[in-house]
């Protein structure tokens, strides 16, 4: 049963907006927040700075009228969700007060006040937000690379930001004919999301040992290791012999991607798909280095306590684009990052700071419908630390041997959680 | 009448837990993050204030004592579980409590 939580919501907005209601509100018009960006990092914090403070007014600009989740799409290769069920919409975001508006941001001019206020957004539409503060949740983008740019995305998708790219992937699977391959190439690192490769991997592989027996799932990896390692293997040696890995080490780093015949070199090697998914290498969404929000690492620096950009006063980055250093690139990094940031921007409007961060990282993979493990972590950010700082102790991985009850539990869980993060953010 | 007299007793006393955690931040000893920042990382797998629309335990509906011993036993190891035995052994005593009484009285 779907409860309403919306009553309890402006519950407790109501309660907490007490804390920090101030009369400065009433005679100078109502703080702004601007918030660009309305996946998991933006519409959080959207929703949650009116969580902490209602009399703020909250302004969401997100180009798309709704939004896919990467967390979970890789269940629409294994076939068992649908890419309906991983689109979520913002007409719930109106019942907590905040503002929507699908546009596309083309320019941001920093704040030239002391503490960065006074800026401004403008919109391909023609309109222009001022701002006290702007919260940027813009994503990832991806470098260029040889034979692979967007005019290639439509022939070989990456399938690194879900929704059309979701589909296309799914259909190329169902078309594949029974003993060609599929051969999936994970960038180097950062990137978003460290384990979804090699869920991708046991998806496709679960796909492919049901519908395409002939078929299997290569894997051209730039990297020697990676996220959750011991779990894959272990889940991929109970149930499937359809996958072959393929290290850095053993000339599994491609360097050039011919689209139209579906093939992927690497130093020594030619490699032809029948379906090819390539993950390019990635870097701060375009309006993060636009605005001038990145370094030369190409991501953005923040102050960890507070997500403020260290280049520009009063404007916030978080999630995928920002140098949260110590979290993953992650959607629950970025949801509960988002937690910290609109906590510190409803204070800082307020000429207040904002207690101690305390963040949280849950990530479940599949390996198959009714396997999945975990990876958990809780952060804090004591005094000095140059990076988040896992809480001595906790954390951690699901364990290895755990047996099927335990693993289905987990896929369960993993399920569980979805829904109630999407709630958390969206509903 | 009853109701309402109710509601504003506990958004009084919500008001004041926040109030407590905060001073902290506010004299720069922060001891304890804002309560909100410290529960809401219980929203992203328990739901918004703990109001589960799946598989996973609600915790609304429990008081702040049983909510608060299930957290000292996961982190213990005295109870069992898949994943609430790693999370839990990233909180204290105190940061238990501020959560347990938070979401005892949120959706009261």
């Amino acid at each position: 049963m779907i409860r309403n939580t919306r009553r309890n919501f402006l519950k407790t907005a109501g309660a907490l907006g007490a804390v920090s209601a101030l009369p400065l509100s009433a005679c100078q018009g109502a703080p702004r927040v601007v918030v660009i960006g309305g996946g998991f990092g933006g519409a959080t914090a959207a929703k949650y700075v009116k969580m902490f403070d209602p009399g703020i007014d909250v302004t969401l600009i997100e180009v798309n009228k709704t939004y896919a989740t990467c967390p979970l799409s890789n269940t629409v290769y294994g076939g068992f969700h649908t890419v309906e069920e991983i689109i979520h919409g913002f007409k719930p975001m109106a019942g907590h007060g905040v503002k929507v508006v699908h546009d596309l941001v083309t320019r941001i001019t920093p704040g030239k006040g002391a503490a960065g206020e006074g800026g401004k957004v403008m919109t391909k539409g023609g309109k222009t937000f001022e701002y006290d503060r702007l919260i940027v949740s813009p994503g990832i983008d991806f470098k260029s690379f040889p034979g692979y740019g967007p005019a290639e995305h439509g022939l070989v998708p990456h399938a690194w930001k879900a929704g059309p790219q979701t589909t296309l992937l799914r259909k190329q699977l169902l078309a594949l004919e029974d003993g060609q391959n599929v051969i999936i190439c994970p960038p180097p690192n950062p990137f978003r999301c460290p384990p979804g490769p090699y869920e991708r991997t046991s998806m496709v592989a679960w796909y492919l040992k049901n519908h395409k027996p002939k078929s299997k799932v290569i894997v051209l990896d730039a990297k020697e290791k990676f996220s959750k390692m011991g779990l894959f293997k272990e889940g991929w040696a109970q149930h499937y012999t359809n996958i072959e890995w393929v290290a850095a080490s053993k000339d599994g780093t491609v360097q050039r991607v011919d689209a139209k015949t579906r093939t992927a070199f690497t130093e020594f090697g030619e490699h032809k798909a029948g379906v090819l998914n390539f993950i390019p290498p990635q870097t701060a969404a375009k309006l993060g280095h636009d605005a001038g929000l990145t370094d030369k690492s190409g991501w953005c620096p923040i102050h960890l306590a507070t997500f403020e950009s260290k280049i520009h006063k009063g404007i916030h980055v978080l999630g995928d684009a920002a140098i949260a250093s110590g979290m993953p690139k992650s959607g629950n990094a970025a949801n509960t990052q988002a937690k910290v940031c609109a906590a510190a921007v409803a204070r800082a409007v307020r000429g207040q700071t904002s207690g101690a961060p305390k963040t949280t990282n849950t990530c479940y993979s599949y390996i198959t419908p009714e396997h999945a493990m975990s990876v958990t972590a809780v952060y804090e950010l004591p005094a000095g630390a140059k990076k988040y700082t896992k809480v001595k102790g906790s954390g951690g991985l699901s364990p290895m041997d755990a047996g099927r009850e335990f693993r289905k539990l987990e896929a369960k869980n993993a399920w569980g959680w979805y829904i109630n993060i999407a709630e958390d953010i969206w509903g | 009448m009853q109701k309402r007299k109710l509601t504003t007793g506990i958004a009084v006393a919500v008001a004041a837990i926040a109030f407590s955690v905060t001073a902290y931040a506010d004299s720069h000893v922060k001891k304890l993050p804002d309560t909100l920042i410290l529960v809401s990382n219980c929203f992203n797998c328990h739901g918004t204030n703990g109001v589960s629309v799946g598989i996973i335990d609600e915790l609304d509906s429990m008081s702040a004592k049983r909510l608060a011993k299930k957290m000292r036993e996961f982190r213990s190891g005295a109870k069992a579980g898949t994943i609430m035995t790693r999370i839990a052994k990233g909180y204290s005593d105190a940061e238990i409590d501020v959560i347990a009484n938070y979401i005892e009285k949120v959706n009261d």
